[in-house]
């Protein structure tokens, strides 16, 4: 193990886990509306490290939807490390162990893989466990103390943190959308279709979890196939 | 509860888990399908965007602190505040519109 390594990436990983402890309080708000205990909550994160993921799961919990709803909701909402997953396979040395495909696959998230894709060459497996230990923690204990201090802490300071997660949503869609016209169509489609949803005959007694599925397989299907993705190349090509 | 809280976690953690390990362990080409890969693309963009609204004006006390907060991330994020700001900001901006409201 190179020392120096895994401290540059443990120090890369300390702003990432603060950020995680103020999110991961907020969807501990959202894990005690949905009825889990803060152990509970600590090993839903520990296991997922998924904002998205754990919130659309806890909505289900929260619906007493069934188990296939439930893996049909994860499946859907951590579609996009599928697609980081699929990327970072294009970075990793052939020479590396295969265990490491097997742990670093375990923490696939928006912030990490941007720590580590930045990184120049193939990813490196000691940074990226610097990475994970400063951050991964924090987002951990974060839910567990958001379902504890959730019902101890005034109730304005609760309604103000449970944005946060949305608001990192926001930090996430909008940057790509100012820069791709068909991005910044799609939010907007997406706002009034999902809130529309919620009144739509037949559509409304679904449960949000199911909406939500539908919702984002139907209208990414349809950006797909109206707005098909131009091949790098191409794009490279066009720019020139 | 229907199942066991535990229950709903092991297959939230084992489907987390899969997503991610599939296609680090399996994939040794490049996707190719024009469908697939644009279908993949916008996937992350819509579930956020569709779990975004109206979902943030009924987490708060009062729906106009949670549209103002969503105005202001928005305004945030195209200035190119980072994820971290943008999310204590909203955060800010729902107390302080409650603060004024109530």
């Amino acid at each position: 193990m190179n020392k120096k390594v895994f401290l540059s990436g443990l120090r890369d990983g300390v702003p990432v886990g603060l950020g995680y402890f103020v999110v991961a309080f907020s969807l501990g708000i959202t894990a005690k509306a949905s009825g889990l205990s803060a152990l509970a909550a600590f090993v839903a994160s520990a296991s997922n490290l998924a904002s998205a993921g754990e919130y659309a799961g806890f909505t289900v919990i929260r619906e007493n939807g069934s188990l296939i709803e439930m893996a049909l909701m994860i499946l859907v909402a951590n579609c996009r490390y599928m697609l980081m997953s699929a990327a970072l396979s294009q970075r990793l040395s052939p020479e590396m162990r295969p265990f490491h495909r097997f742990t670093l696959s375990y923490f696939v998230t928006d912030e990490l893989f941007a720590l580590n894709i930045a990184r120049p060459g193939y990813v490196n497996p000691t940074y990226a466990y610097g990475t994970l230990l400063a951050s991964a923690p924090a987002w951990a204990v974060g839910t567990a103390v958001g379902v504890l201090a959730g019902s101890i802490l005034p109730n304005r300071v609760v309604s103000a943190l449970s944005v946060a997660l949305f608001g990192m949503f926001i930090a996430i869609i909008i940057p790509p959308a100012k820069k791709n016209k068909v991005i910044a169509g799609l939010v907007v489609i997406c706002f009034a279709l999902s809130a529309g949803a919620e009144y739509a005959p037949f559509i409304k007694n679904l449960s949000s979890g199911t909406r939500i599925i539908i919702l984002t397989v139907v209208i990414s299907a349809a950006a797909a196939v109206l707005f098909p993705k131009k091949d790098e190349e191409e794009e490279a090509r066009n720019e020139v | 509860m229907r199942y066991n809280i535990y229950i709903y976690i092991l297959v939230m953690a084992g489907v987390s888990y899969l997503i991610r390990m599939l296609p680090m362990t399996l994939i040794r080409k490049k996707i190719t399908n024009r469908f697939i890969k644009s279908f993949l693309y916008y996937v992350p963009y819509v579930i956020l965007s569709v779990m975004t609204f109206p979902a943030i004006i009924e987490v708060t006390k009062s729906p106009v602190s949670g549209a103002v907060a969503l105005a202001a991330g928005i305004i945030l994020a195209l200035f190119g505040a980072n994820l971290i700001a943008v999310s204590a900001a909203c955060c800010a901006v729902v107390f302080v519109t409650e603060m004024i409201m109530f």
